[in-house]
């Protein structure tokens, strides 16, 4: 375990991890995350060069495999850090915050060198909820959703990162929502990376007990704090043809999500009411 | 019984399937796993859990540095008060000591108190076929024995089984009158066990823990049948793996207490069995003859490879109850002795003949539910990672996963590739997405195991990257520009 950078003076400039999937699939989110730390008067560097950090492929196994993206990741973020160009690094991901602050030291274990760089840099990597809340000291975004909303407790991010308060805070402070709670919501959703592919079965019948409990809080959407989940249980709402739909907290924080009026009680629920734009109508923000 | 029993030797893809379409077992599952993780987490927070895990963890860890010395100690002291001590390198040795045992004692009938390391080694089959008759003494054994099922549990052998099916066997088997009254259910077992405990030869048990300073060994039951299988039979057996032992008495009761409040959320179990040795003279009770069978059977191995922690392990089936792909499929479809999360994990060391037992590493989310719960704070989710790697390096993995890692590491080895990956995956699914109104419901090869019961969305039409770089037009940006090799 890492011990987390501290701070004398308020940060002013960070690198955006963007992540992988939050870059092909969601730029969104990516731009989401951007705007709330600007609002909050810190600069945000993108730097161009990175990829994957490697965990789909550490995670099955393939660690050798894995290696040269974790050293690569290494070599373009540490010497931001330790030149002093940004005072930390955040990614909007607790899976991958986990994977490169956590995980590396696993995978880097025969390589000294790497393994302290990625350790120096580990600790200076933050996730999005808990830079906004634990190094700025902002709960407030000043965001606003009308509608009910409810929160999954990512994996990752819940039991390797130990991050739960935070985003329930920023939460807590959006106006006009209204936070009902869900039986089951720190239970894994069933994604784990290839998990989903190789076991398809047990993680889609485990999803399919997460959207249970989604229908049942009776949310018009779900927050979270990780693209990656957020894929498979919007994969399975989707599916089922639920109303709800699981979004990115920086897309609730940035009023990026539309919750439409909800049906009458006797109206068969339309799909994809509370969908974040881009799910609904593919209009790209930029 | 009605619905079909789980053939532990099907290839692991059909076991999945199997227990995935099994109403009735997904019902049994869900009734007792919740339930069972709920006990737990209310006996552990009316303590200070974290405390005692971190106790618990500190002993477990001395034990396995020191294990060598503490077995001399407590062969030592078993010796001392009379008993026998017989090491056993493998399954087969285990049988083999046993039966010897047996007929020297001139053995007919064996009763069993509940235990995981002498299924592990198929102890009752082989006292079968040397012709004599074994009989499980602990309610949940008693019943799947009569069923003909392996346990699927550690804690709770017939988990998988709703009250119906056990009825069902009950009145087959014992002529039970049609009722779905526990209370009476467990009287009839009642009834035929006593007669089996009154004429029972031998006494075999496991062994929850056993204390090296005094070589008493502990067994942890709520039913009674673990003393009656400990004190009536002229000869007492107890089939234990090496590590389960602790240095002294106050660690035995540490470990007790975690033990009984992670496996079934109690305070503390209904009996507590101790056995320090055979009967002594004056005694009104006990065995003539006291036997202490040492199991290696791969563990020794586990220590030497970084698998040491798992030895830790109290068998208290906690990580199973909170594990959503146990709770989803149950223990059969490991089929695996030992299930759920610490059974994917030792279950390649242990010596156990396992059908496909390279998939079980790969039987988790890596959720990090297991390692909330276990109380000697084992991290399991580092093993499973580990033993994946171990699968990969050795060459076991599937062709298409190397493959695709492989293409996918290159892909991500460069800016140049991965943004032309992008592109080409964005005009692709795209495609493909246009086709099914939105998202992606169809996608070929092994990812159809997705889009069969998921969607998927397609790649953004421009990426975080693009878009930043728009953005970023007649900005200055250290990110930009500078980091290019
Ligand atoms: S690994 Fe931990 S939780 Fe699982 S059975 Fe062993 S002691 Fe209990």
């Amino acid at each position: 375990m890492t011990h987390k950078k501290q701070f004398d003076s308020p940060p002013r400039r960070v690198a955006l991890f963007v992540t992988c999937m939050v870059d092909m699939l969601y730029p969104e989110v990516g731009m989401a995350t951007v705007e709330l730390l600007e609002r909050h008067g810190v600069e945000v560097v993108f730097p161009a060069e990175q990829t994957c950090c490697g965990q789909p492929a550490f995670n099955s196994g393939f660690w050798e495999e894995a290696r040269p993206l974790a050293r690569r990741f290494v070599d373009i973020f540490e010497p931001l850090v330790r030149q002093k160009q940004v005072d930390a690094v955040v990614a909007p991901s607790g899976s991958c915050t986990t994977m490169t602050s956590h995980f590396y030291q696993l995978l880097l274990e025969n390589e000294p060198a790497y393994r302290e760089r990625a350790a120096f840099l580990g600790a200076a990597t933050f996730e999005l909820t808990e830079f906004l809340v634990d190094v700025l000291g902002v709960t407030d975004v000043g965001a606003r959703f009308d509608g009910r909303l409810t929160y999954h407790a990512c994996c990752h991010l819940l039991r390797e990162l130990g991050i739960d308060r935070q985003p329930r805070a920023l939460l807590d402070a959006v106006e006009g929502a209204d936070l009902v709670a869900m039986t089951g919501a720190d239970e894994c959703c069933g994604f784990g990376g290839l998990f989903a592919i190789k076991n398809g079965g047990i993680s889609t019948a485990m999803g399919q007990r997460k959207a249970q409990n989604i229908a049942k809080s009776d949310a018009d959407a779900v927050a979270l704090c990780d693209v990656s989940c957020m894929t498979h249980i919007n994969g399975l709402l989707s599916r089922e043809g639920q109303r709800c739909r699981a979004v990115h907290i920086a897309q609730v924080l940035t009023n990026q999500v539309d919750v439409a009026a909800r049906p009458a009680s006797d109206e068969v629920a339309p799909e994809s009411k509370a969908a974040p734009r881009r799910w609904q109508d593919d209009k790209v923000k930029g | 019984m009605t619905t079909s029993t789980i053939d532990l030797t099907l290839p692991y893809k059909t076991r999945v399937q199997d227990a995935l379409g099994n109403k009735h077992l997904r019902t049994a599952l869900d009734r007792s796993t919740g339930r069972m993780a709920g006990q737990r987490v209310a006996a552990m927070t009316a303590v200070d859990g974290q405390l005692l895990r971190d106790q618990v963890r500190q002993m477990k860890e001395h034990v396995i540095r020191n294990l060598p010395d503490l077995l001399e100690e407590l062969e030592r002291t078993i010796t001392a008060n009379g008993g026998h001590v017989h090491w056993a390198k493998e399954g087969v040795d285990v049988q083999r000591l046993v039966v010897e045992i047996a007929r020297k004692a001139n053995v007919q009938k064996v009763v069993k108190a509940k235990s995981m390391a002498t299924e592990e080694v198929h102890l009752n089959q082989a006292l079968q076929s040397a012709g004599m008759k074994v009989v499980e003494t602990d309610l949940g054994e008693y019943i799947i024995q009569l069923a003909g099922e392996p346990p699927s549990h550690i804690v709770a052998p017939v988990i998988h089984r709703r009250v119906e099916e056990i009825a069902e066997v009950f009145q087959r088997e014992l002529d039970m009158p049609p009722t779905l009254d526990p209370q009476v259910i467990c009287s009839v077992a009642r009834g035929a066990l006593r007669k089996e405990f009154l004429s029972a030869d031998m006494g075999i048990s496991g062994c929850n823990f056993a204390i090296a300073e005094t070589g008493t060994c502990c067994i942890v039951t709520n039913e009674g049948n673990g003393r009656m299988s400990s004190t009536l039979p002229r000869v007492y057996v107890v089939v234990m793996g090496i590590e389960k032992l602790v240095p002294t008495v106050e660690d035995a009761f540490l470990q007790y207490q975690a033990l009984c409040r992670s496996a079934t959320g109690q305070q503390c179990s209904v009996y507590l069995s101790m056995t320090n040795g055979p009967r002594r003279p004056g005694d009104t009770d006990g065995p003539e003859e006291f036997h202490v069978i040492l199991l290696d059977n791969g563990r020794v191995d586990m220590l030497a490879k970084e698998y040491g922690e798992a030895l830790c392990c109290l068998r208290c089936g906690a990580c199973l109850n909170v594990c959503p792909v146990y709770r989803e499929i149950g223990g059969h479809a490991y089929g695996s002795t030992y299930s759920g999360p610490i059974g994917a994990v030792i279950s390649p060391s242990i010596h156990l003949e396992v059908t496909d037992v390279d998939k079980l590493p790969y039987a988790s989310s890596l959720c990090g539910a297991c390692r909330e719960a276990c109380p000697a704070k084992i991290d399991l989710p580092r093993m499973l990672l580990e033993l994946r790697r171990d699968v990969v390096e050795e060459g076991d993995a599937p062709l298409f996963d190397r493959q695709s890692m492989q293409a996918f590491s290159f892909a991500m080895g460069s800016r140049g590739r991965y943004e032309a990956a992008g592109k080409l995956g964005s005009l692709g699914s795209n495609v493909f997405a246009g086709m099914s109104g939105g998202n992606i419901k169809f996608m070929p090869g092994p990812l159809a195991a997705w889009t069969s019961s998921r969607d998927f969305p397609p790649l953004a039409k421009r990426s975080f990257r693009e878009q930043w770089k728009e953005r970023q037009r007649g900005r200055k940006s250290i990110g930009e520009g500078k980091k290019e090799e």
